[in-house]
């Protein structure tokens, strides 16, 4: 009742106040720009204008709010006592009568964030695939040839088993994946990093893809609100998987390029007492090793300082891993799991996601780990796996890939060593062409500056290179903003999609680019 | 609490005292500022840097002297270990407790001592899982036959897939459905988005169609995996909307009406409808009139009907199945409000598979729900496999008609030994479950003795039947049984043990 008391008096006010606004604003536009904007004109004129041109504003303004929040709620509560036990028909006239009710049955008010997402961009363009070179393409195809071969020859009997029925294909109820496979998984991921961890099946919950795996972790660990903090550049996928669904938050961090985009704790301690004043529950913090889109490895001693830090904010770490896709020669990788087994530290609050499918080059087959050290968030995992659930099929023929160690390991050795070298022959592409990058040493990306490149050195101008790769080169590409890069410029590239003989023609491609950019300049 | 050192700190750089006394970063300042550190405890003589000595350290209090820069710190020495664990969300919590649904305890004890005639003759028998059994041969045979040209032939091995599902994958189960489902209706593959399973198809359905909070009417008795597809994720609730024995548990409007006026005056909203057709525990069909009724029942309230069809190739009784979508292609309507889930999980019997299917006609739904298939999609591998099979007209044919002689020969022998028991049942006509009236056997006639007499069969008798409170029927005493996992030859042990326990429970009244 109490803002209801003043209206009245503030009415006149509002007249008054009004007029100065409008007229103020009406000038502006006019021409002088100085007047635009009322609080500022007080200031400058010095008088008490600042307290009249804001504050009463913004205070009415308030009021009027309320009054309207409260005017619209007045029809809906009379309906909870329905008048003269009319309630049935009245309700149904009501919703004939409305808008809504006339036409077509709406869909939920939280898909419009879905339908909004413009990811379409790109994904339609790489279904209408005509001599489209696709370097935004998250999927590593390496050494897809290796495992084909293999498939090949071993497929029909991994399938329907010999001796064993087909029963465990067609009646498959365990949502979270048989211990066979999770057994194979773990033996596979330990031997990846040189048997530095020996991962516990039990801690594992297979899910359909990366993406499922965090939007599962997501809903485990953090409540619609609540928030993560991910030091930016980050995979765009991302905002995907974890605002779509669970209706968590993202609190970018900008990393930038003066510090070779590397995760600073200060920075990230900054986003953590910001998101605290706004009153934003922050609950984990989200990284990826190989950095995703930068390709860099984090250091043991910044997983030992990420550790620490969520150790003291209490809040939760989600890792996201490729193990094989790890090529770099100098440096060594190291897992977060490690790093866990070796502190001593309350493990349940670190959780590890990884791409098995997209690391092994069976990007099509769609299967993600969730390995976490909480065994609260493996049991809620568990039974969020029934709607993410891996196909019978994939799992018999991954057990028995990732079993077959001695093909695996010389598909990891063959791996590696394949992507170190299209990553040298790339760099060296770019070098010709002029254009700086990140050193990529592990995942499938390179980050590549190209800001030299782009008019105005701005969001726009970012977005305008892009297109232009896309209609003169024919590349597609993901821009720095996509992966909310504080710094325009800046391009995730992924030469994993290419053939080797393919890369001079991409460079080709972008030398024509780069000749239009500056003839155009 | 742990150990208390204290430690004398001398700064010599002033600035970084002041520092730690501003931030109140104590932690951070220790390991990042050169300190000489004078202790008693040698051990923790070590460089700043090191991450053992810093992360065991927790420091709460410090005294600073500002001009001289000396400052007396006091560590506690905390281990890791003792630091409160990181909260899970809220949401979570009701779903990582272990559950104590009967529905869910009963697989957990089948999946501990499976029945196997010969390996486990005395293992639970599972009636409690719409596991289809019968056919199983059937497609190993055509696996065993095709398996080259399907899964290893074709190239395209890594190639980019859509993540709703391969063109091919959705002409082939957009013909398999309107075999299926339409009869001469024949449907556009651009209106099907394929998931991984019939699971996430309801989950991605409420999602889009209702907000959290929002609700949903679904008559019992249903399915009891409804309650997690439908609510867990998505925060949306589900009302039930009770049928009655007394109408052999046919859906009535009125019912649905008034359900509809109650949710209302609790303030919720109510956005659509989930019907099951043919119904998963009881086995009946919703007749034309009913269909009708019902689009005009959701036109009238402005919600949505999800109609879940994914036992509509399994009718083994003489009734005929009518599809939502065959009603929707006859009357004038706004064809935007009805969605139809389908799997091939019962009607092809290949539930590993994990393919499930929307169809709709809203451009919205079948947007958003193309883009969350991201996180339930159906791997390239199985599409390949089942793509080939689909399309092998011949073969679904002989596959379909084995299916429903097989069901029919089945159901006949079961219901038959249920005759000789005296049990009650009622006549299902289409899916694989019989609902079964125990109520006969009850020690007293609610829910407790429901759960009673359904412990007794599992934990004495050994077999495994869902109990009617888990599908939220509003009377006790009706069970769920699944005949399509058990072989014809195991009937007779089923009905054995059914016995036992009837026997039991006439002894202790």
């Amino acid at each position: 009742m109490t803002p209801k008391a003043p209206r009245p008096g503030h009415r006149p006010h509002d007249d008054l106040q009004g007029d100065p606004t409008t007229t103020a604003a009406a000038r502006g536009g006019g021409g002088t720009g100085m007047r635009v904007i009322v609080p500022l004109q007080g200031l400058v004129q010095g008088r008490g204008g600042l307290v009249l041109g804001s504050v009463i504003p913004c205070a009415l303004f308030y009021f009027l709010q309320l009054y309207l929040k409260r005017n619209r709620g007045r029809p809906d509560s009379p309906r909870s006592p329905p008048p003269q036990g009319t309630g049935l028909t009245r309700t149904a006239s009501r919703m004939n009568m409305s808008p809504r009710g006339a036409g077509r049955a709406r869909v939920a008010s939280r898909v419009a964030v879905l339908l909004r997402d413009s990811g379409d961009y790109v994904e339609e363009r790489r279904c209408s695939d005509d001599g489209v070179v696709d370097m935004g393409l998250i999927d590593n195809v390496v050494f897809s040839d290796l495992v084909h071969k293999w498939w090949v020859e071993n497929g029909k009997e991994t399938v329907l088993g010999n001796g064993s029925t087909i029963d465990g294909i067609a009646c498959h109820w365990q949502f979270d994946g048989g211990l066979e496979f999770k057994l194979a998984v773990s033996g596979f991921m330990s031997r990846a990093i040189h048997g530095a961890v020996s991962f516990d099946p039990s801690q594992m919950v297979p899910v359909a893809g990366l993406d499922a795996a965090i939007e599962t972790l997501c809903f485990c660990i953090a409540d619609a609100g609540n928030a993560f903090i991910i030091p930016t550049p980050y995979n765009p996928c991302l905002d995907r998987d974890v605002k779509w669904r669970s209706g968590v938050d993202i609190m970018p961090v900008p990393c930038r390029s003066a510090d070779n985009f590397s995760i600073s704790i200060t920075a990230l301690d900054r986003a953590f007492s910001q998101a605290k004043k706004r009153g934003v529950k922050v609950r984990g913090v989200i990284i990826s090793n190989p950095s995703d889109p930068l390709g860099t490895l984090l250091d043991r001693e910044t997983l030992y300082s990420l550790l620490d830090f969520v150790t003291e904010k209490n809040i939760h770490l989600v890792c996201n891993e490729v193990f094989v896709g790890a090529h770099g020669t100098d440096q060594e990788f190291v897992s977060m799991a490690e790093i866990v087994e070796s502190e001593d530290c309350d493990r349940s609050r670190v959780h590890l996601v990884y791409g098995l499918s997209n690391d092994l080059s069976l990007p099509g087959y769609h299967v993600g780990i969730i390995y976490s050290f909480n065994e609260s968030v493996v049991a809620a995992a568990k039974k969020f796996a029934r709607f993410t659930a891996i196909s019978y099929p994939v799992q018999r023929v991954l057990t028995s890939l990732l079993s077959d160690i001695h093909s695996i390991d010389k598909l990891i050795e063959v791996g590696r060593e394949r992507l170190r070298k299209k990553f040298a022959g790339f760099y060296e592409g770019l070098n010709r062409l002029g254009m700086k990058c990140m050193k990529s040493s592990g995942g499938s990306y390179c980050w590549v500056d190209m800001s030299g490149l782009i008019k105005p050195y701005s969001e726009k101008g970012e977005l305008e290179l892009r297109d232009k790769l896309l209609h003169i080169a024919n590349i597609i590409v993901n821009p720095g903003s996509s992966c909310h890069c504080i710094e325009p410029g800046w391009f995730r590239l992924c030469p994993t999609s290419l053939e080797d003989d393919d890369i001079p023609k991409v460079m080709d491609r972008f030398q024509e680019v780069i000749e239009a950019c500056r003839s155009r300049s | 609490m742990g150990c208390f050192f204290c430690w004398i700190v001398v700064s010599f750089q002033r600035g970084i005292a002041r520092e730690i006394e501003a931030q109140n970063k104590w932690a951070q300042r220790v390991e990042m500022s050169y300190f000489f550190v004078l202790s008693a405890d040698d051990a923790l003589l070590r460089s700043p840097s090191s991450s053992r000595t810093r992360t065991s350290m927790r420091p709460t209090l410090a005294l600073q002297v500002r001009g001289g820069g000396l400052g007396l710190l006091m560590c506690s020495h905390l281990p890791r270990k003792s630091v409160v664990p990181a909260p899970l969300s809220r949401r979570a919590v009701p779903i990582y407790r272990p559950n104590h649904s009967p529905y869910y305890v009963g697989l957990d004890r089948v999946r501990e001592d499976p029945y196997d005639r010969v390996a486990n003759p005395h293992g639970v028998i599972q009636l409690g899982l719409s596991d289809n059994k019968l056919c199983l041969d059937l497609i190993e045979d055509w696996m065993s036959k095709h398996f080259e040209s399907s899964a290893i032939g074709g190239g395209d091995f890594a190639m980019y897939q859509p993540f709703d599902g391969m063109p091919e994958m959705k002409l082939a189960m957009a013909g398999f459905m309107s075999k299926v489902l339409g009869g001469t209706l024949s449907f556009d593959p651009s209106n099907v988005v394929l998931t991984a399973g019939a699971t996430p198809a309801i989950e991605i359905l409420c999602f889009c169609l209702a907000d959290h909070g929002n609700a949903f009417l679904v008559p019992t008795p249903y399915y009891p995996g409804f309650d997690r597809d439908m609510t867990w994720r998505t925060g949306v609730e589900v009302i039930p909307v009770h049928c009655r024995s007394a109408d052999s548990f046919t859906l009535s409007i009125t019912a649905l009406d008034q359900a509809f006026d109650q949710a209302m005056k609790k303030g919720l909203k109510v956005s659509g409808v989930l019907i099951s057709n043919p119904s998963n525990p009881v086995g009946n069909l919703l007749s034309r009139d009913m269909l009708c009724n019902l689009l005009e029942f959701a036109r009238e309230k402005n919600i949505h009907i999800i109609s879940d069809e994914i036992f509509a190739g399994s009718v083994h009784g003489d009734a005929e199945f009518v599809s939502m979508l065959e009603i929707l292609d006859l009357v004038e309507y706004d064809k935007g409000r009805v969605h139809v889930v389908y799997g091939l999980s019962k009607d092809l019997s290949v539930a590993g598979f994990r393919v499930g299917a929307i169809h709709s006609y809203n451009e919205d739904v079948l947007a958003a729900s193309k883009k969350l298939t991201r996180f339930s999609s159906i791997s390239s591998l199985t599409q390949r496999l089942l793509v080939p099979m689909l399309t092998d007209s011949g073969f679904i044919n002989t596959f379909l008609g084995t299916n429903r002689d097989r069901s029919r020969e089945t159901y006949k022998l079961f219901v038959e030994g249920l005759e000789q028991l005296g049990v009650n049942y009622l006549d299902s006509v289409a899916g694989s479950y019989c609902w079964v009236d125990m109520g006969g056997f009850m020690s007293s006639y609610s829910e407790k003795g429901e759960l009673e007499l359904w412990e007794k069969l599992l934990e004495v008798s050994k077999v495994n039947a869902t109990p009617g409170s888990a599908c939220h029927c509003a009377e006790p005493g009706w069970f769920r049984c699944c005949f399509t996992t058990i072989l014809k030859d195991d009937i007779p042990v089923v009905m054995d043990r059914i016995n036992k326990v009837a026997k039991l429970c006439k002894h202790a009244r």
